[in-house]
């Protein structure tokens, strides 16, 4: 089969792309070296939509962040992920960072986000944001800023992508690149894909992607974000809380998910090597004392979970778009800050590169740009919830007790296009393991629908794929095995 | 919507849920359990060693003995229950919204309620160990489940932190089942469960236990592949140089208890600092009618005092509804208990002035070990008015002090009551041989 | 644990009965009497004694199970065995399968590894229903 279009990376850029694709008349497929889709940077970082003062003007990442912005509301209306726009806070604890502030207002402004303003009202500030350190003297705020569940919009984009004929390959980690005749051959780990034209979008592998044709004119080092999660039982944030910048780093925010937890983070450091997205007990430290610069109260032991993302920082610095020299072949690299507020811009310049090299972008008649919203039990009335229970028992097993997440939440999750086929799959799908027990409940339930559902043996039920078993053997059979074997001797 | 109305509803069928519908049919009233499992037992059903039922049946038992005998008194008893069904709401008029997959939505007006939800594990992320985020990585409970109950292990090697009982009963079984157990590792500088497990489940076996230290690094980004463990000093922060590294497919985590009361946040009773709800010398909350014992209201050492102390709740509601609920009688005041030095916390946080000529039962945890000690109680003009010495405290023992109203009296006009462990300088003579 | 020859300390047994965990000194006195050293009650020192002589150990564990509504069933020992037996009695439990219902007392297994302690069932387990 040749495709029109091979996309490498399925990450939120590759998705938005995908999803973009699919409404025109092409054959699409999109390659992820992992188990699951949007598990990279995508899985870790701060789901917040910028309000796109806070890039250089040289940089177009500033303007496709202002544009990206834009973009959420309709996407958000189209694809029904948790988005909200309950705008940011730049918060100045000393008097000279005003001037900093008020610079960053009067640009931001002249570039066209809306609605900015400098609080210099200690008063008015609190009342906005009771949980703000009382040693704020003046914030930006933004009210255009915004959060997003940013795996749950890329799981969105990925569904309706499918649903629009995109073809998705998880596990298919690309090992090799060939270009001739106008054709791309990919080969995977699990076999060859041909295309005509060919879209990286591979990450932190951007670079690697992109040598595998020669192209060698950037590289992409790993910058480690640490994060600490915090249940939300104990405080709730109204505004994405950051402070004021310096030359090194955006700091470390305090900021509400989209489910209402609220996290600190993330700190920055540059590393060299490309997986490690593992913690470290000074990192964890320094994201908990920022954090509580900006939130004293903090509730520490309410911390639920802690997690480190990898930024894909270009040698550029910028975001690096590209039609590149080998006909066919775009490079969206460097995707780093603000790329997830960016994404939507990101895909409407890939397909004005797509439409300059000669691509028929012909509309679908039966294009259907909705994603239907998942149906949750958290959403529904008593009544509706009652009903539903009658029509299908499956709604009144809850099996994740911490969030409250019935049976069917679960088995939707599964068979939807380009569902869930780990426990991590199910996690950041539907959330069973996302609270505070972390799974400790609901882990073997959620493992016994996965093995039902998919017609896998429980014992192989991964928590995210290949080599991440959770289970080695049934209980008796280490002492049966040394038994024979010791028998043997 | 079906809709039932009962006397009591107990949310949660575990040790404490049973123990108190028992009693509140003893007491002539009908008690309707809400259990989100399959099966009622609870947490104890997976608690397959022995060590159960010493006080309350008089002989040793294993979890699921001690859960049966009580399972087996309540279907006599023909008390109402409900499995796998989930309580979603609890409203401020004791009406309680719950879901399962026959009924659907079912809405249960109470005239009181018991909350018996139990409590849960302390994970990773609530201790914030750093590193990767591998599968292997299982809280000792849920690891019990695993082998016990559904019948797989987690792993082949293992490392355990936290010498809690049931991280060093996890080390005895795991070994049992022809396993690696490579060492359980303490923060604390001294052991936290009990001598006896310490011996019978880690040196019979030669596994080490390693006090002092803490894992520090998670390593392996699949599947896991040890872990590094270091000195901590005072402040629990890692001593540089200190590192060992244990090459493990599996780790357990034995790092604490916490009271499972999202329900009872969501009702609206106020929670100590604790965790649990803040209840009276009833039991009750603040929520009138709403009683809270067992695990969910503070974490228990043995079962034993959760069924006693889920008894004495089963009594009081009954008493409530006969006398408060139809009367609506006001509380008079109330005196607050405040912990005192090396107490961590004490329940109850509250004694009415009117139960004042009642036993009043307290429970405490000490938050540092010590030995030659008098547990002291006094009120804010410091008036003594308990005292009793004991040769040692440790912080995993939950202790119990009745006061009989004869013998101590409590001063109706005072407004507190301070509980503290303190020092004692002469030997202490054996003066407490009521253990 | 150290052992000292001089003292004649041939064992230490960490008492168990109560927290306190008394240390224990078993000494072999010259004319080769065996004496017990530390202990502060008369229950530390049966337990001292029957640990030096003949250390015992309750057995919990499980069986698996045909046809239940669990696929294992949590056992003990009826009366503690002899500790040197616990493997012995572990091997042959693995080796066992139960048909279920079975009902708490079952003696599932009898007579365990020579030990005159019978395997016995610690809960219910009905049949699984389809």
């Amino acid at each position: 089969m040749m495709y029109d279009i091979i996309i490498i990376g399925g990450g939120v850029t590759g998705c938005t792309i995908a999803r973009a694709l699919c409404k025109y008349d092409l054959k699409v497929c999109l390659l992820e070296k992992e188990a699951d889709i949007a598990v990279g940077t995508t899985k870790a970082n701060s789901g917040v939509v910028h309000a796109g003062y806070a890039a250089e003007r040289e940089y177009i990442k500033r303007d496709l962040c202002i544009r990206g912005n834009k973009l959420y509301t309709q996407a958000a209306k189209e694809l029904n992920f948790p988005f909200k726009r309950i705008g940011s806070f730049v918060v100045a604890l000393e008097s000279g960072q005003i001037k900093d502030l008020e610079k960053k207002r009067k640009r931001g402004i002249e570039d066209g986000v809306h609605g900015l303003e400098l609080i210099l009202d200690r008063a008015e500030i609190l009342a906005m944001e009771p949980n703000l350190t009382d040693e704020v003297i003046a914030v930006l705020h933004a009210p255009s800023a915004g959060i997003v569940s940013p795996y749950e919009m890329t799981f969105a984009l990925a569904e309706n992508a499918a649903m629009n004929g995109v073809k998705f390959f998880r596990n298919h980690e690309v090992i090799k690149i060939d270009h001739r005749d106008y054709t791309f051959t990919v080969t995977t780990r699990r076999g060859e894909f041909q295309g005509k034209n060919l879209i990286n979008c591979a990450g932190l592998y951007a670079a690697k992607v992109s040598k595998m044709l020669g192209l060698d004119y950037f590289d992409i080092m790993p910058r480690k974000g640490e994060y600490v999660l915090f249940d939300r039982s104990e405080i709730r944030l109204n505004k994405v809380l950051f402070p004021v910048p310096t030359k090194i780093s955006k700091g470390i925010l305090v900021c509400p998910t989209a489910h209402d937890n609220i996290f600190a983070g993330p700190n920055a450091q540059n590393i060299t090597d490309i997986e490690d997205t593992s913690t470290t007990t000074a990192g964890l430290k320094e994201v908990l004392e920022g954090g509580r610069q900006l939130v004293p109260n903090l509730p520490l032991r309410a911390s639920i979970r802690n997690f480190a993302g990898l930024r894909a920082v270009p040698s550029t610095y910028d975001f690096i778009i590209d039609n590149t020299d080998i006909y066919g072949f775009i490079n969206v690299a460097g995707i780093l800050s603000p790329g997830l507020t960016s994404c939507y811009a990101i895909a409407e310049k890939v397909i004005e590169y797509l439409e300059l090299l000669g691509v028929q972008l012909e509309v679908k008649e039966d294009y259907n740009p909705i994603r239907p919203k998942p149906e949750r039990l958290a959403d529904m009335t008593k009544q509706q919830l009652d009903k539903k229970i009658q029509e299908n028992p499956a709604w009144g097993r809850i099996i994740c007790r911490c969030e409250t997440i019935p049976e069917a939440e679960i088995i939707n999750a599964i068979h939807t296009p380009v569902g869930a086929t780990t426990i991590d799959g199910i996690k950041f799908r539907c959330r069973p393991g996302m609270g505070r027990c972390q799974g400790g409940f609901c882990r073997p339930r959620v493992m016994e629908i996965l093995s039902r559902e998919l017609h896998l043996p429980y014992q192989t039920i991964t928590k995210k794929g290949e080599d991440t078993n959770v289970l080695v053997s049934k209980t008796k059979d280490v002492r049966l095995k040394e038994m024979r074997e010791g028998g043997a001797e | 919507m079906k809709q039932y109305e009962t006397d009591v509803a107990i949310i949660g069928g575990g040790a404490a849920g049973l123990a108190s519908a028992i009693e509140i049919k003893k007491g002539g009233l009908e008690p309707l359990i809400l259990e989100r499992d399959v099966e009622l037992g609870g947490i104890l059903l997976q608690c397959i060693h022995a060590g159960f039922g010493l006080t309350e049946f008089n002989t040793e038992l294993t979890g699921p003995e001690y859960a049966q005998k009580f399972i087996n008194n309540a279907l006599e008893k023909q008390i109402a229950y409900k499995l796998d069904t989930m309580v979603i709401e609890i409203t401020q008029d004791k009406k309680i919204y719950a879901v399962n997959n026959e009924e659907g939505l079912i809405e249960i007006q109470a005239k009181a309620i018991i909350l018996a939800m139990g409590c849960r594990e302390r994970t990773r992320g609530a201790i914030n160990i750093p590193g990767f985020r591998p599968s292997g990585i299982y809280t000792a409970g849920q690891a019990q489940r695993f082998v016990n109950i559904e019948g797989y292990l987690p792993g082949r090697t293992y490392v355990i932190l936290g010498s809690g009982d049931i991280g060093m009963i996890m080390a005895r079984r795991l070994t049992w089942e022809g396993c690696n157990v490579k060492a359980v590792v303490e923060i604390q500088p001294y052991v936290s469960g009990l001598i006896r497990n310490q011996v019978q489940c880690l040196e019979d076996y030669g596994i080490p236990l390693i006090t002092g230290f803490t894992v520090t690094k998670i390593h392996g980004k699949d599947r896991l592949k040890g872990v590094t463990v270091s000195k901590v000093d005072r402040n629990f922060d890692r001593i540089i140089g200190t590192d060992r590294f244990f090459e493990c497919d599996t780790l357990l985590l034995s790092v604490g208890l916490i009271p499972e009361n999202e329900l009872t946040l969501q009702a609206g009773a106020e929670i100590s600092s604790m965790g649990g709800p803040i209840v009276d010398n009833n039991l009750e909350t603040t929520l009138e009618g709403v009683f809270a014992c067992g695990n969910v209201l503070q974490v228990h050492d043995l079962v034993d005092l959760v069924s006693a102390e889920a008894k004495r709740a089963g009594q009081n509601a009954v008493k409530y509804v006969n006398e408060r609920y139809k009367k609506k009688m006001e509380k008079k005041g109330q005196i607050i208990c405040i912990a005192g030095e090396n107490v961590n916390y004490v329940k109850p946080d509250r004694i009415n002035i009117s139960d004042l000529d009642e036993e009043i039962i307290f429970t405490f945890r000490v938050k540092k070990p010590d030995r030659r000690i008098q547990v002291q109680i006094k009120d804010e003009t410091n008036r003594e008015i308990y005292k009793r010495k004991k040769r040692y405290v440790i912080p995993s023992e939950m202790i119990e002090l009745k006061l009989n109203p004869e013998k101590y009296e409590i001063d109706p006009t005072c407004s507190q009551l301070v509980l503290e462990v303190i020092p004692v300088k002469e030997p202490l003579i054996d003066e407490e041989e009521e253990e | 644990m150290q052992s000292c020859e001089d003292s004649g300390v041939i064992k230490t047994i960490r008492c168990i009965v109560c927290p306190t965990g008394c240390e224990i000194e078993v000494k072999e006195k010259p004319d080769g009497e065996v004496e017990f050293e530390g202990y502060t009650c008369k229950r530390g020192l049966d337990y001292a004694k029957q640990e030096f002589y003949e250390p015992k150990r309750v057995l919990t564990t499980t069986i698996r199970v045909e046809n239940g509504f669990l696929p294992l069933v949590p056992v003990r020992v009826d009366k503690a065995i002899a500790k040197a037996k616990l493997n012995d009695a572990l091997d042959i439990i693995a080796n066992t399968i139960i048909k279920a219902p079975i009902k708490m007392g079952d003696i599932l297994i009898e007579n365990i590894a020579g030990e005159d302690a019978n395997i016995i069932a610690s809960r219910d387990l009905p049949i699984l229903e389809e």
